[in-house]
């Protein structure tokens, strides 16, 4: 290796370095700088606090509620849209992640322009007897609008990367083709399920602005955590700070335990 | 008996094949890549739906386009050996043989996955998955996840590609073994005309999507359809049981009868071959010259002329075949029923274990 090149690369590498330092410094600094001004006795002391305790209980009950839909549903439809060929597919596979890059507001605006009291289905909402609007159940319809393509889309390419041999093979053996699903894809892609589901709880606790506007911010029915935060910020920073820490280590907490289920899961079979 | 008639179209290739094999044999499809051996094996599987087909195997009728009868793969129960063996990569080795035991009681099934991996002689790798396992060790554990479903058919695409030379050459014979033993038909892939010898009871040389010709190895080396065919066959393969004789040479008596010597140390049940330009054809008053020490009294069965050479069938206990330029063969007065030596070195003689 002559010095020239090896200089080259040195140059090189340290610019990799430095983007990546700065990234990361950029990136972990809030959450950081959110511990820092919190104690662990400040941590349970919000957690003394009412309408702290009950946001949080609130947000993990409509996530858990939301994620468990996202993937019951979720899951059929992204094998599908994995492992099939039809005419308009990838019309299909845009529109699902269309709510990606939905501004928050606009999420809100058209959860209520279609299920709001005067929406597209308000009327037959109402005959059926539901309400949404300004109601805990509204919270987790704006949770799976805005976590759901988090999800599909993870999901589509977890099944995508799945060898199709497999499911060849497994349809040969004498397997149909639900249980080559629950056997073999399903089983194949759970990494990727995991890293989905985690994604998609990940958003559906940090939701803001759809939930805001589609649910309000009602205490102990529609003030999830991050409402909570907001609503708090003003008056009692130190409050709203605690709040955010354990928003942060619950989220940290869920997305560790998830990947490592799955990698248990995968490694037990 | 597995009956197919297949067309469809793949890609730019028309595909259109008519075949059968009886219970317990084995036809090899040979052909270059492209030629659709494949898609013939996916058709009968059920993985792939022709333009047009009939397929029945032991007098179920498994797909007819024109009836609208086309049966699910999990119907049709075929084993089907992949070209990459298609473990799967989440289930250990015998996980993976139980998954083809469904008609055994659950309590039952990992005894007798482990029964079927201990018959390939891979049962210490029982609790291992897929991706440490080497490419000999995955085509046992295929091979004995194939045959745990009680497959109708066995299909084997390019059992042997995934596979170095060293342990491709130890796996054949081992799969010959297997095939000899099996009672359904079976159907086999290759590109590889010796592989298709050595393990099919016949040969079916594909070109184009089409079956160019169909016998066995011997037959389509001494008299091959068409100068496609006689490229694609190479050598003539013979088959019979090696021994080391005093002088350290390697003497192979035929099945059938005669014998042939050859220099590569081999022993038990073999396949020789021998490249048919290699092998010399004198007037049958010739005295014994050169350092040929196989020499053989045939008679002409048949002369192909391909382009400027010329591929000699000859009758033999098992058929052989000779090539040769077109001006000797003229020279020597060839016609079928004509009488002649044909001589080769044995150095020229290649002897494969089976």
């Amino acid at each position: 290796m002559s010095g020239a090149r090896g200089r080259g690369r040195g140059w090189f590498a340290a610019l990799l370095a430095a983007a990546l330092a700065l990234a990361l410094t950029f990136l972990t600094l809030p959450i950081a700088a959110v511990f820092v001004h919190s104690s662990p006795q400040d941590l349970l002391d919000s957690l003394g606090d009412a309408s702290a305790r009950e946001a949080l209980r609130l947000s993990l009950v409509t996530t858990t509620i939301a994620i468990v839909v996202i993937v019951l549903v979720g899951t059929p439809a992204a094998y599908l849209l994995a492992t099939r060929a039809f005419p308009g597919r990838a019309l299909v596979v845009t529109l699902v992640e269309l709510p990606l890059v939905l501004p928050p507001a606009v999420a809100g605006i058209g959860l209520l322009a279609a299920l709001g009291p005067n929406g597209l289905l308000g009327g037959a909402l109402d005959d059926a007897g539901i309400q949404l609007v300004l109601q805990t159940a509204g919270v987790v319809v704006a949770l799976i609008f805005v976590a759901a393509p988090f999800y599909l889309r993870a999901a589509q390419a977890a099944f995508a990367a799945v060898d199709p041999r497999w499911s060849e093979a497994s349809r040969t053996l004498g397997a149909g083709e639900a249980r080559t699903f629950a056997r073999i894809a399903a089983p194949a892609a759970l990494p990727g399920l995991a890293a989905g589901l985690a994604l998609a709880w990940g958003r559906a606790l940090g939701e803001f602005g759809a939930t805001l506007m589609f649910a309000g911010s009602f205490r102990g029915i529609t003030q999830t955590a991050p409402l909570a935060i907001y609503a708090d910020f003003a008056t009692d920073f130190d409050g709203a700070l605690a709040l955010s820490a354990v928003l942060v280590a619950v989220s940290a907490a869920l997305l560790l335990s998830t990947k490592l289920l799955a990698r248990d899961a995968l490694t037990r079979a | 008996m597995l009956s197919l008639a297949l067309e469809t179209r793949i890609g730019a290739v028309e595909l259109d094949v008519t075949l059968d094999v009886a219970d317990g044999a084995c036809l090899a499809l040979a052909g270059p890549s492209g030629a659709g051996k494949t898609s013939i094996l996916r058709a009968v599987a059920g993985l792939l739906q022709p333009t047009r087909g009939r397929v029945t195997c032991s007098e179920q009728l498994w797909l007819d386009t024109a009836a609208n009868v086309d049966l699910p793969p999990e119907r049709r129960r075929c084993g089907y050996v992949f070209q990459d063996y298609a473990l799967f990569g989440h289930l250990s080795a015998w996980r993976n043989v139980a998954y083809g035991l469904r008609h055994v009681p659950r309590r039952q099934r990992r005894a007798e996955a482990h029964a079927l991996l201990a018959r390939f002689g891979v049962e210490a790798l029982a609790d291992v998955r897929p991706a440490t396992l080497s490419g000999g060790e995955r085509q046992r554990v295929a091979l004995a996840r194939a045959l745990a479903a009680r497959p109708r058919a066995l299909l084997l695409d390019e059992p042997l590609a995934a596979l170095d030379a060293r342990s491709a050459a130890a796996a054949a014979s081992e799969l010959a073994g297997v095939l000899r033993h099996v009672r359904v038909p079976a159907l086999l892939v290759t590109h590889d005309f010796e592989e298709a010898a050595l393990l099919g009871n016949e040969v079916a040389v594909l070109d184009g999507g089409r079956i160019v010709q169909r016998g066995s190895a011997a037959e389509l080396a001494a008299a091959p359809a068409s100068p496609f065919v006689a490229d694609f066959t190479g050598a003539v393969v013979l088959r019979g049981t090696a021994r080391r004789d005093a002088e350290g040479l390697t003497r192979v008596a035929l099945e059938g009868g005669g014998e042939v010597v050859a220099l590569s140390p081999a022993g038990g049940t073999v396949s020789v071959s021998i490249h048919p330009w290699e092998i010399a054809l004198e007037p049958p008053d010739s005295p014994p010259s050169g350092s040929a020490r196989n020499r053989i009294a045939v008679e002409v069965t048949s002369v192909t002329t391909l382009g400027n050479r010329v591929r000699v069938g000859l009758a033999a206990p098992q058929p052989l075949a000779a090539e040769l330029t077109a001006a000797s063969a003229a020279r020597l007065g060839l016609a079928p029923g004509t009488r002649v030596i044909a001589s080769w070195k044995a150095a020229a003689t290649r002897v494969m274990p089976r």
